[in-house]
């Protein structure tokens, strides 16, 4: 139930950015959602990508350095505290978010929210008990 | 009570070894002033002939014999032996172009095993010991220096070389390992393999490791204990002399190497001036191979930086000790008045990466005070898609050079391949000040 990020460290310079999506335009590669963490000397980019293997293969190629990471994808209701909820029962159960950001697109009409873990495994667990909705990887890619 | 390999010399009493000392001396005087075009000239230069040397005062008349030296000569010009009677060739490997050479005899590889044989003795390994030999075999002469050295101990060589850390760590396990030969921060990435791969090594029967080959300090030393669980002991040498074994600590006092003052003469000058400093001060170690045959040198420029201390050791041997080495004099850099050397930063890195990392280290002045900025490039080992990861990474490097070269400094880290290299070698030092 775990969907596939890549991470790229980026210095913080101009055009970095903009040389990632080029590249992975180029390749033909779509990017179904994108995060930018930073901090005043550097950045790392998250990205959810519709071929992940191959975007790590051409990042390097380009002197990038590029890491597999696991992450969950979760429906979010389409109603006010819809995100809250999620966040309250993670609570509950003692799970920690390392991170998250939302999915460009929507799924039948919900929003899908990205996270990440520091225990995978048992959030995938606790939100499936606590009945929310976990996307699978290639649901996502294709999307 | 300490046990020695050969107690009779290694507690020569003082004026006894000066004595053999100069009587080697000038027996090495005439060898090469004999067989060897490069001396006969430079002591002609010097005007001094063999004969002159009348006391070990007079070594100070000698000219020096640098690395370039060396290289002039390459590869067998300073050979003072015929080829047949050479036995073994190492090289060094040559930061620029060519490698320095050297040659040994029959007796060259004698005294080498002997003197490894002492400095194994001197860590406090025995006959019985299973010596797991993690340098590498090769030109490179750490590996076989230390393993002809274990067999003339009497103890199991394992000759593992370097590299493949997974079975190092299964072999050091199985076949019961009882001392460790490598360098300091492989010693520490063992560990830390093993840890990774759920062995706790402080567990296994290592109980002596020998550390060489790359400077180190005390809170390394500190940390290889703990976490190896073993009396780490330092060792110095270098192929140009010898290789392993010129000189070691004993695990008695852990209080500088004693150098084989019975083969080689040490000297510490000031490396500006070439002047000696008095006994306990900071300079160039410099060293002349008084029982060499295959490449004796004299007045052999190390480039390495410690003092000598000849006051009694509690371990009873009378050879003089060299201090931990603190560096080499031609990249040393000062840094608020600290001496650091871009190899110290170096196997710090290396010991928080487990690889060889790129690295920059950029010095500046600001309101008349010393800035370095250390530059790593990130690499996949080190590298998470966690901001806090990163910058935990970054201050753990500060901490460690804080810790242990006492500089402050502020780690950037940079995209792979930013760092420029020349030569397929990194530049590792860019010195902004204007002094
Ligand atoms: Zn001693």
């Amino acid at each position: 139930m775990q969907v596939e990020q890549i991470s790229i460290f980026i210095e913080n310079k101009s055009g970095r950015l903009a040389e990632i999506t080029r590249i992975l335009g180029e390749t033909g590669i779509n990017i179904r959602a994108l995060s930018l963490a930073d901090t005043s000397d550097f950045g790392i980019l998250r990205l959810i990508v519709n071929d992940v293997e191959r975007a790590k293969v051409v990042l390097k190629e380009k002197g990038f350095t590029v890491n597999k990471t696991e992450v969950v994808a979760v429906e979010v209701p389409d109603k006010p505290g819809g995100l809250s909820t999620i966040l309250q029962s993670l609570d509950r159960d003692r799970i920690n978010v390392e991170y998250m950001y939302a999915f460009v697109e929507r799924c039948g009409g919900n929003a899908v929210i990205i996270f990440r873990f520091d225990e995978t495994d048992k959030a995938i667990a606790s939100l499936a008990a606590n009945g929310f909705t976990i996307l699978a990887g290639e649901r996502l890619y294709s999307m | 009570m300490a046990s020695y390999f050969n107690e009779e010399f290694e507690t020569l009493p003082r004026a006894a070894l000066e004595a053999l000392q100069l009587k080697r001396l000038q027996a090495v005087l005439a060898r090469v002033s004999a067989n060897v075009p490069f001396y006969r000239n430079s002591l002609a230069q010097a005007g001094v002939k063999p004969q002159d040397i009348r006391s070990l005062a007079d070594l100070q008349r000698l000219p020096f014999t640098t690395k370039q030296d060396m290289r002039d000569s390459y590869p067998y010009g300073l050979f003072a032996a015929p080829m047949e009677e050479i036995v073994r060739i190492h090289a060094s490997s040559g930061t620029t172009g060519k490698p320095t050479v050297v040659g040994y005899t029959q007796q060259d590889i004698a005294v080498w095993t002997e003197l490894m044989a002492r400095s194994f003795v001197a860590a406090g390994a025995h006959k019985g010991d299973i010596i797991h030999n993690a340098y590498g075999y090769g030109l490179f002469t750490g590996g076989l220096g230390a393993h002809y050295g274990a067999e003339k101990l009497g103890a199991s060589v394992i000759p593992i070389s370097g590299g493949n850390t997974k079975r190092q760590i299964m072999i050091m396990q199985d076949f019961g390992s009882t001392v460790l030969t490598c360098t300091p921060s492989y010693s520490l990435y063992l560990a830390e393999e093993a840890a990774a791969e759920g062995v706790d090594i402080k567990t296994s029967k290592l109980r002596v490791g020998i550390f060489g080959a790359e400077p180190w300090s005390e809170a390394m030393r500190a940390e290889i204990e703990a976490n190896l669980g073993l009396d780490a002991i330092d060792i110095y040498g270098l192929s140009e002399i010898m290789g392993p074994g010129v000189a070691i600590e004993c695990i008695e006092a852990k209080q500088g190497l004693h150098i084989w003052e019975d083969h080689f003469i040490p000297e510490i000058i000031n490396p500006e001036t070439g002047q000696p400093v008095a006994d306990g001060e900071k300079g160039e170690l410099v060293i002349t191979t008084i029982t060499k045959q295959g490449i004796p040198l004299i007045r052999y420029r190390t480039r390495d930086i410690t003092s000598i201390d000849r006051t009694p050791c509690v371990c009873g041997r009378t050879h003089g000790r060299i201090a931990r080495l603190s560096g080499r004099s031609d990249d040393m850099l000062i840094i608020r008045g600290v001496n650091v050397f871009p190899s110290q930063i170096e196997s710090i890195l290396v010991r928080i990466e487990g690889v060889e990392p790129h690295y920059l280290l950029i010095v500046d002045r600001r309101d008349n005070l010393d800035t370095l900025e250390v530059q790593v490039e990130v690499n996949e080992g080190m590298f998470s898609d966690e901001i806090k990861v990163l910058q935990s990474l970054g201050r753990r490097i500060e901490k460690e050079i804080k810790d242990m070269l006492g500089v402050t400094s502020t780690v950037k880290l940079v995209e792979p391949k930013t760092i420029q290299r020349s030569e397929g070698k990194a530049r590792r030092v860019q010195d902004n000040r204007n002094l």
